[in-house]
């Protein structure tokens, strides 16, 4: 509930390193993820979200939980994880936090696709 | 405002069920002294709910566990009755689900279903209608009005349709009961639902009024109580509480729907004028009295009830994640609203108990609810982030 009447690390990264949308608006639910990647560590992380409160609540969490981590790490976070910093979601919910760590994960990996595109360069 | 999800019982009806509850416990299907005073309230009480929808004689109404049971009866007790005659039911799109999953039933034993097409305020199709009966159709099925976006139909038009064959017409008027005046001989209404806590009255009562010769099956069977129709000892607190909750809309209907219509008119434009991409749901004029349902582009339902709750104001959405499936309603789909935005719609229904201020209250509040919902959503268009 905290989580999403003050919902943390909520907005946009203008020059982000990596952005990864999970979901469409037609299922009810979408979330775009943005971070900044500095010495392979997540400096800083953003979200926005179209959604219900657990939606918005999971996104919110979900930055706390990956902000400041390696790559690495960050990729460990998991479905789980993110729900039962929580305190749990009731099972018609679980989606919500499957969506947030999906987010994130996609983020990561436009991240490695664009550092990959730039070596080549 | 959530009146159409639950309505407090009127103070009224709960002083006229003690008594039935406390000294009058008999059957009023025994025959010695403690089954006759139980044996006329339930008279009574049928004779009040005849009288609000102005049937023929008292004896057309049939006691039921509530809408859900009546619409069951209603649509397999004359499906099963009537199948020598034809295996053919027209119903709308947006109907409630105890009718929909009722046909969907029937159409796994052998029975054809039509769902009709709506417009997009949530009017029925009446060309598809008339297109689509034929002397195989045994039964139509189409709601008095929709709780959720508060579409009066047009049950006189449909009737004359209904009837200019040799189907049956049933309407379900859970959501309009004790709100607006229904009159089935004027109508043309053969079968009715009523539900008692839609008026006031107790949960887990309802009415089936059945017309004087209409063919149809019961579904419990037993004891024979209710001419045979549906079975079990009466209800009989919840039957008397029920009968004084509509002679209590009888008498109040008109002097309270103007009121409710009021609120609602206020509630509506209020919303409307102040919030930038709001739009509202059904029919501007023909709606129920209770009814204010609007929708708010890029955000969802759910997260804005939430943010309502907060406040002290309870809504309901018909949108994923507050029911039991994640899948928007069948009824906004069904009106030509896209899944997004069916997903944003959110629904006040007005109460006796709601007043003016506090509908002055949601008009105050709702504006920066949904600016802070679109500041948090990617789908909001860069001019309203300001």
């Amino acid at each position: 509930m905290e989580h999403f009447k003050n919902p943390r690390n909520m907005g946009e990264i203008k020059d982000a390193d990596g952005v990864g949308t999970v979901g469409n608006p037609v299922c009810g639910d979408m979330m775009t993820i943005y971070i900044k990647v500095k010495d392979n560590h997540l400096e800083d992380i953003k979200f926005k979200t179209f959604g219900c409160g657990a939606a918005i609540a999971t996104s919110s969490m979900m930055t706390e939980l990956a902000k400041g981590k390696t790559l690495e790490e960050a990729l460990k976070i998991t479905r789980a994880n993110v729900a039962d910093a929580l305190d749990g979601l009731p099972p018609i919910k679980m989606h919500c936090s499957n969506l947030a760590a999906d987010a994130l994960h996609a983020a990561i990996e436009d991240y490695y696709k664009k550092q990959k595109e730039a070596t080549k360069k | 405002m959530d009146n159409t999800a639950g309505k407090p019982v009127d103070p009224r009806v709960i002083d006229a069920m003690l008594p039935y509850m406390k000294a009058f416990y008999g059957n009023p299907s025994s025959l010695h002294f403690f089954g006759q005073e139980p044996r006329k309230a339930l008279e009574e009480a049928r004779a009040k709910i005849a009288e609000l929808i102005n049937a023929e004689r008292k004896e057309s109404m049939i006691f039921t566990s509530g809408a859900t049971e009546n619409n069951n009866m209603a649509i397999k007790g004359v499906a099963y009755r009537n199948k020598d005659r034809g295996a053919h039911i027209i119903t709308s799109s947006i109907e409630h689900m105890s009718i929909v999953n009722s046909c969907k039933f029937l159409k796994t034993r052998g029975f054809e279903v039509t769902f009709l097409p709506v417009d997009n305020y949530g009017f029925v199709n009446l060309d598809s209608l008339e297109k689509e009966l034929t002397d195989k159709t045994i039964l139509v099925s189409i709601m008095y009005a929709n709780g959720e976006i508060g579409t009066i139909q047009p049950i006189k038009e449909i009737s004359q349709i209904v009837h200019s064959r040799s189907a049956y017409l049933h309407v379900d008027a859970t959501a309009a009961n004790g709100q607006v005046p229904i009159d089935v001989k004027e109508e043309g209404i053969d079968l009715l639902t009523l539900s008692s806590n839609d008026m006031y009255g107790p949960k887990g009562i309802g009415a089936l009024y059945i017309k004087e010769g209409t063919r149809i099956e019961p579904l419990i069977h037993g004891g024979g109580q209710e001419r045979g129709l549906r079975s079990g000892t009466e209800n009989l607190p919840s039957i008397v509480g029920f009968g004084k909750a509509a002679e209590l809309a009888k008498a109040e209907i008109s002097s309270e729907s103007e009121r409710a219509s009021k609120m609602r008119d206020k509630l509506i434009k209020g919303l409307l004028d102040s919030i930038p991409y709001s739009f509202l749901n059904g029919h501007p004029t023909k709606r129920l009295p209770d009814n204010a349902a609007v929708r708010f582009s890029f955000i969802e339902g759910e997260s804005m009830l939430l943010s309502l709750d907060m406040m002290g104001v309870a809504a309901s959405s018909g949108s994923a994640c507050t029911a039991k499936t994640l899948e928007p309603s069948h009824v906004l789909l069904a009106i030509g609203l896209k899944h997004e935005e069916a997903h944003g719609s959110l629904l006040f229904t007005l109460g006796k108990q709601n007043t003016e201020e506090e509908v002055d209250y949601v008009i105050s509040i709702m504006p920066s609810i949904v600016k802070r919902l679109r500041a948090i959503s990617p789908l909001t268009p860069k001019e309203l982030k300001e």
